[in-house]
């Protein structure tokens, strides 16, 4: 940069010189602004977008047929929601029952048993999961998790199923509940488990008594959070839970959820403008507002149970 | 926090001994449950390496790098594949850094505390959990459909390079905001003091002081950003990019087709030999994306004394 101190204050030459330079870094301000309005710029393009073209679903369909209808066809006409929405809540629950367990185990474990070697090797590895390409996990769920389950002891499973998609989302969703709960759970003092150690407490009773009830806050955004994930998740379901929207609750079933339907039909050659292909605005802003709400809740959570500390 | 338990009968110390063994029982076995259940996450991570890898071997070669996909699985290659998800990569690396980068400057060194940061800032961790289907919603209107009538020639950008990129540039966005932060924060405030001290204008100081210091952290967090978008399937399947393309892109505005891609489309098909096609392209996803991770690790660790974290 051309700063010289050594100009002789009076000369105008100087003056010029600093309005100019006032003007750059106004520029530069307002450049910079400029990045950081496209975030929000995108919030809103998304939103309209969904709306606009929802909107006009909904003015063909009537929006309590849609969310309460048991039926989904859109080629006969049929409309009805739920079974996109019941086979969504199913593989991301089923998935919960990996994650939770898991990554619970996983982060009170690195973060109260450890030692720093442990988990300077463990805490990478874990995290690894959560950088695998989800078409990878769909991959996996298709030929290697369902021709086992095919071999061991459910000789009935389908091709396509729900069981294999929750075994894998689940997997996938571990490190988000470890790395989470992890760091939650050594945000506690250590003054607070040395005051329960003095008392007499053992290591076990300081951790569920102590440390984990401390850190509840961040554990529970942690499995909302992984929940939220698993919702809209897309490639591995619609590679490993197939693409038949059944109303059902049985897992091991082929089921359709909401992603897969979108995927199905951006694939297929519905042109655009017809209901079918304005069916996917529709199910994209109902899945828009099931992850916002679940995210919202988990950052309220965490605003507002955490213990503060000082 | 539950409450304290009421000793109402006093025990005797050989009943307490008894009691003692007991609870120091139950630590051990939920110490082995914790370890079996920090296992299960590692052993899962081996298994589905190990699978990808033992089906992954029979076509992989350098035929299989330099040949176009086929009908015939033995002719078939991901020559197509890997050379759209460099174009795919360069060009939303080329629009997320600077537009990140520059979000993150505005919002550490320039935005004052009011209700317009604040809810930049809130909007930035929402975005970065919005599912990515949406995101391909999203390009599919904006960038395929929105460009009809002003775009190149008239035909919009198409299920173009530019397209796809542009659409995972805005999905990755929200995550390189955050790391650049990150690092920007790291960089301490006795150099921007130093710095105004002699003169300098806000920009200079970012320019000639907070960047430099800040840089290895953000190409670390840029990195593992587009890592990430390397891996994205649906935002491009939603896009409508093709699934089955035999040649590489030449320009932006060509169309393209990407690693994940072909590997779901292959995946998809129920002969036995295209799955293993994909996984030989799942292996050649995974080299790359361990390569970048190394890249990213390195640089941490490389540049990390540099910075407070």
């Amino acid at each position: 940069m051309s700063t010289t101190a050594v100009v002789n204050p009076g000369r105008p030459q100087r003056f010029g010189h600093r309005r100019s330079q006032q003007f750059t870094e106004r520029v530069i301000a307002a450049v910079l602004f400029g990045c950081a309005a496209v975030t929000v710029l995108t919030t809103v393009g998304i939103v309209v977008i969904l709306f606009s073209e929802g909107l006009s679903f909904f003015r063909e369909i009537h929006p309590v047929d849609f969310l309460t209808g048991t039926r989904w066809t859109p080629a006969s006409g049929n409309f009805g929601v739920l079974p996109l929405i019941l086979g969504t809540l199913m593989i991301a629950v089923g998935a919960s029952f990996i994650s939770i367990p898991v990554g619970t185990l996983s982060a009170i474990f690195l973060a109260e048993y450890a030692s720093p070697k442990v988990r300077s090797i463990i805490k990478p590895i874990l995290e690894v999961l959560a950088g695998i390409p989800t078409i990878v996990y769909g991959f996996f769920a298709l030929t290697f998790i369902t021709p086992l389950l095919r071999d061991s002891w459910l000789p009935d499973v389908g091709i396509f199923n729900a069981l294999s998609a929750m075994i894998v989302v689940g997997i996938m969703t571990v490190p988000m509940v470890s790395s989470i709960s992890d760091d939650s759970l050594r945000a506690v003092p250590e003054s607070l488990r040395e005051a329960a150690y003095g008392v007499g407490a053992t290591k076990f009773e300081v951790i569920t008594r102590v440390t984990f009830p401390s850190a509840l806050s961040g554990i529970v955004a942690s499995y909302i959070l992984a929940i939220s994930r698993a919702v809209g998740e897309t490639m591995a379901v619609t590679v490993a839970a197939g693409a038949t929207p059944h109303l059902t609750l049985n897992p091991l079933e082929s089921v359709q959820t909401m992603t897969a339907y979108i995927v199905q039909v951006t694939q297929g050659e519905a042109p655009h403008g017809t209901i079918e292909f304005r069916t996917i605005f529709a199910i994209a802003m109902t899945l828009f507002a099931m992850t916002m709400i679940m995210n919202l809740l988990s950052a309220r959570i965490v605003s507002k149970f955490r213990e503060r500390y000082e | 926090m539950s409450s304290p338990e009421q000793p109402t009968k006093r025990i005797t110390s050989s009943q307490f001994r008894v009691r003692l063994r007991a609870r120091h029982l139950t630590g051990t076995l939920f110490v082995a449950l914790a370890m079996i259940g920090t296992t299960i996450g590692v052993v899962l991570l081996a298994v589905l390496l190990f699978e990808v890898a033992r089906d992954g071997v029979r076509f992989l070669s350098l035929d299989f790098l330099n040949s176009f996909p086929s009908r015939k699985p033995e002719l078939a290659g991901f020559k197509s594949a890997l050379w759209g998800s460099i174009w795919l990569i360069t060009f939303t690396a080329l629009w997320a850094f600077p537009l990140g980068v520059g979000a993150a400057i505005y919002l550490e060194e320039y935005a004052s505390k009011n209700r317009v940061t604040s809810l930049i800032q809130i909007n930035v961790s929402n975005l970065a959990s919005v599912p990515s289907i949406v995101f391909g919603l999203l390009g599919l209107q904006l960038f395929v459909r929105g460009t009809v009538g002003i775009g190149p020639d008239f035909g919009g950008f198409g299920r173009s390079v530019l397209a796809g990129s542009l659409t995972l540039a805005l999905l990755i966005l929200p995550v390189v905001i955050v790391a650049a932060q990150e690092a920007i924060k790291a960089v301490p405030s006795s150099t921007r003091e130093a710095s105004y001290g002699l003169g300098a204008t806000r920009w200079q100081t970012i320019q000639h002081h907070v960047l430099p210091q800040a840089l290895p952290g953000i190409m670390t967090g840029t990195i593992l950003a587009i890592a990430r978008a390397i891996g994205e399937t649906a935002p491009l399947i939603v896009l409508g990019a093709f699934t089955f393309v035999a040649f590489t892109p030449s320009g932006v505005l060509d169309s393209f087709t990407a690693m994940p891609i072909q590997i779901y489309s292959w995946t998809s098909r129920p002969q036995a030999d295209f799955q293993d096609l994909a996984a030989s392209g799942i292996l050649v996803l995974l080299f790359v994306l361990l390569t970048m991770n190394t890249i990213a690790v390195f640089l941490r660790h490389r540049f990390g004394h540099l910075t407070k974290n």
